[in-house]
C-alpha cells in the first residue's frame, strides 16, 4: 500500500524547463536521502535491540554452563580403625564423638600413599596436598562413616569436589598469575594438580549437585547448588496457583459478567489496572507490614513469599481473564438464558469452560512472572542464610524458612568469591529454563485451543 | 499449638460441611419421594445450599478472629509491661517480640516435655533459669529474661489459650448451627438455586473487592508507618533536608533528596536508551517493515519485557560494569587511558542496563499507538507527495504523540519503582552529582537495604523505609495515572 506510492513517486521540482524525471535535482537527492536515513534509523534501533538481546543471552550461557560441570578428585582412603574407632566396638555415640578434624589425617595419609603408588614428583607437604579438596571433604568422609560403621578399616573409593581455586583452574578462571596473593593455593599445589589431571584423579565433569543440592556458605562454593531454593520457587508458585487463580477469576467473573455500571465497579477496574503498575518492591512493604509485622507469619517463609506473589499475580490474571471471557460471544450466553438456565449457570456451565484456555494462558504467563521476581522477597527475608536441607514435609515446605531461586542468584552475587558469580550465571540458566519452559506451554496452549467465533 | 487447634477446626468444618451436603440433599429428595422432578432446584442445589451455610460464616468468623486475637492480646499484654522493663535505646515493640519469643519458646518447650502445661504457667525467673530451659528446647534468647516479661508472656499464653478455646466453641457453634438451619428449611419447595447463586454472587464480589483490599493495605501499612517515622525524626528533613547519613546510634540525617536525584537521574539515562531505540524500533515495525520481519522482530524484542530484572541486575554488576570500567577507567591500561571511573557499580552502569529493558515497554505501546492512527491521514500525506519519512515525521508522529508521551510517561514509572538493576549495579552513595560514572543510589535500593537484616521497628532508620516507600508509590501511581489518562483520551480522539 504505502510503498507503492512512495517509491513511484516522480520528483517535482517548482523550477519550470529544468526539470526531468530521469535525472533528480538537488532537492529531491536531498529527500531522499533523508528517507534512506531516516529508515536505516529504524534498522539500527531494531539491529540494536537485537544485539543487546543477543550479548545478553550469549553472556548468560557463556559464564553459566561452566556451573554445570565440576571438578572432582578421586581418591581411596583407608578408614583406619585406630583413628575413627579407638574403642572398636562400632557404638554410633563413640563415632560421632570423632569431629572432621578427626578425618582430616586420612586424607593426608590418602594423598601420600597416592604419590607413593604414582611415583608423582612433588615437594609438597601431604596438608598442602589436601589442601585442593574442597574444605567439605572431611566432613563427606565422616557423614560415610557414621551412616556405614561397617566399613571402618577398608579401602573406600571417594570422589571428592576440588577446592573451587582448583576448579577454577580447570575452567581457566584462575591462573597462576591471579593466586600471586591468594593465601588458598599455591603454584606447587597447581603444579601438583597438573599432574593429577594427567593421572586422571583430577577431571572435570557433569554437576548434578548444582541442580539438586543446597547452597553452601561463603568458604565452600563448590558445593553450592540450587536444588532448595527450587523447592522453595515451587511452594510459593503452589501457593500462588492456588489463590491467585480461584480469587482472580471470580473477581473477573464478577466485574465482566455481573457487575453493575457504577462508581463502585469503575473504582475496582481503576483499582486494577493500577495495581498491576506498582512498583513490586511496594508489595514487599506490604508483605512485610501485613503478613510478618501484623500477622506475625514466619519470616523468610515461602507461604509469606506466596502470599506476597499472589496479590502482584492477581492484576495479571484478572486482565488476561477478563479478555478471554470477553472473547465469547452473546450468542453462547443468550442460548443458554434461552433454554432456561440462569444468568450463572450460563455463566459457570457455558461461558467458562470456553474460556478456559485463555484463562490457563494468562496464569501461566502470570506464573512465570511471579516466579522472576526477586524484590519483594527481599523484603520478607528470603535471602541472607542458607537453608541446607530440603524440606521434608509441605508444612515444613510453607512455613520454614527456604529462599527462592532469584533470591537464590541474588544471595550469590552478592558474595565476594568470584566462584559465586558462576553459579549465578549457572541459576540464571536454570531460571530462564523454567520461564521458556513456562511460555512455550502457553503459547501452545493457545495455538491449539484458542477458537476463533 | 494454637495452629494445631485451628488446624483440627478447619478439618472438622469441612468434615462438617460434606455431610451437610449428603444429608441435606438427601433429605431434598425424601421430602418429594424421590421424584425429583418435584423439586424447586436440581437436587445438588439443596446439598450446596446446606454446605454454603455450614462453611462460609464460620471460615468468615474464623478468618476475623485470627487476625484481631493477636491485636487484642498484645494490646492488653502491652500494659503490663512496666515502663523500668523497656530500658534505654529499646522500645515497648521490641520488648513485646521479646514475649512473644517468650511465650513461643513455652509452647516449644511443652510440646517438648522439658516442662509439663502447669509448671509453663507458673515457672518464676527467681527459681529456675528460664532461659538455658527454653535454651535446651532450641529457642535461643538474646538476653536472660526478665521477671515481667516472663510474666507477660505467661499471660500471652493464657490469654491466646482462652481466646483460641472460644474461637473453636463459637466457630464449631456456628458451623452446626448454620448447617442444621440449612437442613431443616431444606424441602421441594425451597428455592435453594437462588440462595445458592446469591451466594456465590457475594463470593464473586468478595473476591473483585480483594483488589480495592489491596490498594487499601498498602497505603495503611505504609501510611502508618510513615506516621510512626515522623513522630521520630522531622518532616522538613525527609522531604527538604540535604543529605543522607543513617546512623543506628541514632541522630541520622535521612533525606529523600539525594535519593530521588539518584533514582531521577539513572531513569533518565535508562530513558535516554530506551526511547530512541524503542521509538525507531516502533516506527519501523509499523511503517517500513514486512509482515514477514514484523512477525520474527517484534516477539524477539519483547523477550527482553520477559527476562527477570534479577538477570539484568546481574548484567549490570558483572559483564556492563566491568566492561565500562574497562572503557572509562583503569587509567593507561583502559580503552581511553582515563580514570574516571572507580568501580563497576555507577550511575551509567545501571541506566544502561534499564535502558535495554525498557526498549519493549516503549516500542511495543507506541507500535499500538502508530497502528492507530487512521491509514486516511498518510494517503493525505502521500497524495500531496511527501516522501514515507515525511509522511511519518510531520503526519503521523505528531498524531500520535500523545500517545507516545503516555508510553514514555508509563516507561518511567517502570524505571522510576525498578529494583534489582539498582541494588545491584547502582551503588550505596547518596549524594547529588551530575557525573555519571559515580555510584548513587536510589530510593528503591534504600528501601532494600533498611529492611533487610536485623530491623527494629522502633527506630527512624528502619521506619524511613516505609516513608520511602509511600512517596515511591505515590509518585508511580501519578505517573501511570497521567499515563492512562493521556493514552485513554488520545485513543478517544480517533475512534
Amino acid at each position: 500500500m504505502t510503498d507503492a506510492t512512495s517509491s513511484s513517486m516522480p520528483a517535482v521540482t517548482p523550477v519550470p524547463g529544468k526539470s526531468s524525471l530521469m535525472t533528480q535535482d538537488a532537492r529531491t537527492r536531498k529527500r531522499n536521502a533523508a528517507e534512506a536515513r531516516f529508515k536505516a534509523y529504524g534498522i539500527v534501533a531494531i539491529a540494536a535491540g537485537m544485539l543487546m538481546l543477543l550479548i545478553l543471552v550469549f553472556n548468560i550461557i557463556s559464564r553459566g554452563t561452566g556451573a554445570f560441570q565440576q571438578t572432582f578428585v578421586t581418591m581411596e582412603v583407608e578408614l583406619l580403625e585406630e583413628k575413627l574407632d579407638k574403642n572398636g566396638n562400632r557404638d554410633p555415640a563413640d563415632l560421632a564423638k570423632v569431629s572432621t578434624f578427626g578425618y582430616a589425617p586420612l586424607l593426608r595419609t590418602a594423598f601420600e600413599a597416592k604419590v607413593a603408588e604414582r611415583g608423582i614428583a612433588t615437594e609438597l607437604e601431604p596438608k598442602a596436598m589436601a589442601g585442593i579438596l574442597s574444605a567439605g571433604a572431611a566432613a563427606q568422609l565422616r557423614d560415610f562413616v557414621l551412616a556405614d560403621p561397617e566399613r571402618i578399616g577398608t579401602t573406600v573409593e571417594f570422589e571428592f569436589l576440588a577446592s573451587s581455586r582448583v576448579d577454577g583452574y580447570l575452567k581457566d578462571r584462575v591462573s597462576r598469575d591471579s593466586i600471586a596473593n591468594d593465601k588458598n593455593i599455591s603454584a606447587e599445589q597447581l603444579d601438583f594438580v597438573d599432574q593429577l589431571i594427567e593421572l586422571g584423579v583430577v577431571e572435570k565433569r557433569f554437576n548434578l549437585a548444582f541442580i539438586t543440592g543446597a547452597d553452601s556458605s561463603d568458604a565452600r562454593p563448590e558445593a553450592a547448588g540450587m536444588g532448595v531454593s527450587m523447592m522453595g520457587s515451587l511452594f510459593m508458585m503452589l501457593v500462588v496457583l492456588a489463590l491467585a487463580l480461584p480469587i482472580g477469576v471470580a473477581a473477573s467473573i464478577y466485574l465482566e459478567e455481573f457487575a453493575p455500571k457504577n462508581w463502585l465497579t469503575d473504582i475496582i477496574e481503576v483499582n486494577i489496572s493500577n495495581l498491576a503498575a506498582v512498583p513490586s518492591i511496594v508489595f514487599g512493604i506490604l508483605g512485610l507490614a501485613v503478613f510478618i509485622n501484623y500477622m506475625h507469619l514466619p519470616t523468610s517463609a515461602p507461604l509469606v513469599g506466596g502470599l506476597v506473589l499472589t496479590l502482584m499475580t492477581l492484576p495479571t490474571i484478572i486482565i488476561s481473564t477478563r479478555a478471554s471471557l470477553k472473547a465469547v460471544p452473546p450468542s453462547i450466553r443468550d442460548a443458554a438464558l434461552g433454554v432456561g438456565a440462569s444468568k450463572m449457570q450460563s455463566v459457570f456451565h457455558h461461558v467458562l469452560p470456553l474460556a478456559a484456555p485463555g484463562i490457563l494462558t494468562g496464569t501461566i504467563i502470570g506464573l512465570a512472572q511471579a516466579l522472576g521476581e526477586t524484590a519483594p522477597l527481599l523484603l520478607i527475608g528470603m535471602v541472607g542464610f542458607i537453608a541446607s536441607n530440603p524440606p521434608d514435609s509441605i508444612a515444613s515446605g510453607l512455613l520454614d524458612p527456604n529462599s527462592a531461586m532469584p533470591a537464590q542468584i541474588y544471595e550469590w552475587a552478592k558474595r565476594a568469591d568470584p566462584a559465586f558469580y558462576e553459579r549465578a550465571w549457572g541459576g540464571i540458566i536454570i531460571l530462564l529454563l523454567f520461564l521458556i519452559t513456562m511460555n512455550t506451554i502457553a503459547v501452545i496452549l493457545r495455538r491449539r485451543f484458542e477458537r476463533r467465533w | 499449638m494454637a495452629l494445631g487447634w485451628t488446624g483440627y477446626l478447619i478439618v472438622a468444618v469441612l468434615v462438617l460441611t460434606t455431610l451437610a451436603f449428603v444429608a441435606a440433599r438427601a433429605r431434598a429428595s425424601a421430602t418429594v419421594d424421590g421424584d425429583v422432578r418435584l423439586l424447586h432446584s436440581l437436587p445438588n442445589y439443596y446439598g450446596y445450599n446446606a454446605a454454603m451455610f455450614t462453611a462460609v460464616p464460620a471460615l468468615g468468623v474464623m478468618v476475623i478472629w485470627l487476625l484481631a486475637q493477636p491485636m487484642m492480646i498484645e494490646n492488653s499484654v502491652f500494659k503490663l509491661i512496666p515502663d523500668r522493663v523497656v530500658g534505654e535505646g529499646s522500645s515497648r515493640a521490641l520488648v513485646m517480640s521479646d514475649v512473644r519469643r517468650v511465650a513461643e519458646g513455652l509452647d516449644i518447650a511443652v510440646e517438648r516435655g522439658a516442662l509439663t502445661e502447669e509448671e509453663a504457667d507458673t515457672i518464676r525467673t527467681e527459681e529456675q533459669d528460664v532461659r538455658s530451659i527454653l535454651g535446651g528446647v532450641g529457642v535461643a534468647l538474646g538476653s536472660n529474661v526478665e521477671p515481667e516479661v516472663l510474666q507477660a508472656a505467661q499471660q500471652y499464653r493464657s490469654k491466646s489459650e482462652i481466646g483460641t478455646f472460644w474461637m473453636v466453641l463459637v466457630v464449631g457453634a456456628m458451623t452446626l448451627v448454620g448447617g442444621a438451619a440449612a437442613i431443616f428449611v431444606t424441602n421441594g419447595d425451597f428455592r435453594a438455586r437462588n440462595t445458592v447463586e446469591r451466594g456465590a454472587l457475594g463470593l464473586l464480589m468478595l473476591a473483585a473487592s480483594l483488589a480495592i483490599l489491596t490498594t487499601i493495605g498498602i497505603v495503611l501499612s505504609m501510611l502508618f508507618e510513615s506516621i510512626n517515622f515522623f513522630r521520630l525524626h522531622p518532616w522538613t528533613d525527609f522531604f527538604f533536608g540535604g543529605s543522607w547519613a543513617p546512623n543506628f546510634r541514632g541522630d541520622s540525617d535521612l533525606s529523600i533528596l539525594p535519593l530521588l536525584w539518584g533514582t531521577l537521574y539513572i531513569s533518565f539515562i535508562a530513558l535516554l536508551v530506551a526511547v530512541p531505540i524503542g521509538l525507531f524500533a516502533a516506527i519501523y515495525l509499523s511503517e517500513y517493515a514486512g509482515p514477514k520481519v514484523r512477525s520474527a522482530a517484534k516477539p524477539l524484542l519483547e523477550i527482553l519485557a520477559g527476562i527477570p530484572t534479577i538477570v539484568y541486575g546481574l548484567f549490570a554488576l558483572l559483564t556492563v560494569g566491568p566492561a565500562l570500567v574497562s572503557v572509562f577507567g583503569r587509567g593507561d591500561d583502559g580503552l581511553l587511558g582515563v580514570e574516571w571511573m572507580s568501580g563497576a557499580t555507577a550511575v551509567l552502569t545501571a541506566g544502561l542496563v534499564m535502558g535495554i529493558m525498557l526498549i519493549p515497554f516503549v516500542s511495543s505501546l507506541s507500535d499500538d499507538i502508530i497502528n492507530a492512527v487512521p491509514q486516511a491521514m498518510r494517503d493525505g500525506s502521500f497524495g500531496l507527495g511527501a516522501t514515507h519519512s515525511e509522511t511519518i515525521r510531520q503526519v503521523v508522529l505528531p498524531a500520535a504523540l500523545p500517545g507516545i508521551v503516555g508510553a514514555v510517561l508509563l516507561a518511567a514509572s517502570r524505571a522510576i519503582g525498578e529494583t534489582m538493576i539498582v541494588v545491584l549495579g547502582a551503588g550505596a552513595i547518596a549524594k547529588f552529582s551530575l557525573n555519571p560514572l559515580e555510584a548513587m543510589t536510589t530510593i528503591t535500593t534504600r528501601i532494600v537495604s533498611q529492611l533487610t537484616g536485623d530491623t527494629d521497628f522502633a527506630s527512624p532508620e528502619t521506619l524511613v523505609a516505609f516513608a520511602l516507600g509511600l512517596t515511591l508509590f505515590v509518585l508511580t501511581l501519578g505517573l501511570n495515572v497521567l499515563a492512562l489518562y493521556i493514552v485513554r483520551k488520545y485513543r478517544e480522539q480517533y475512534e
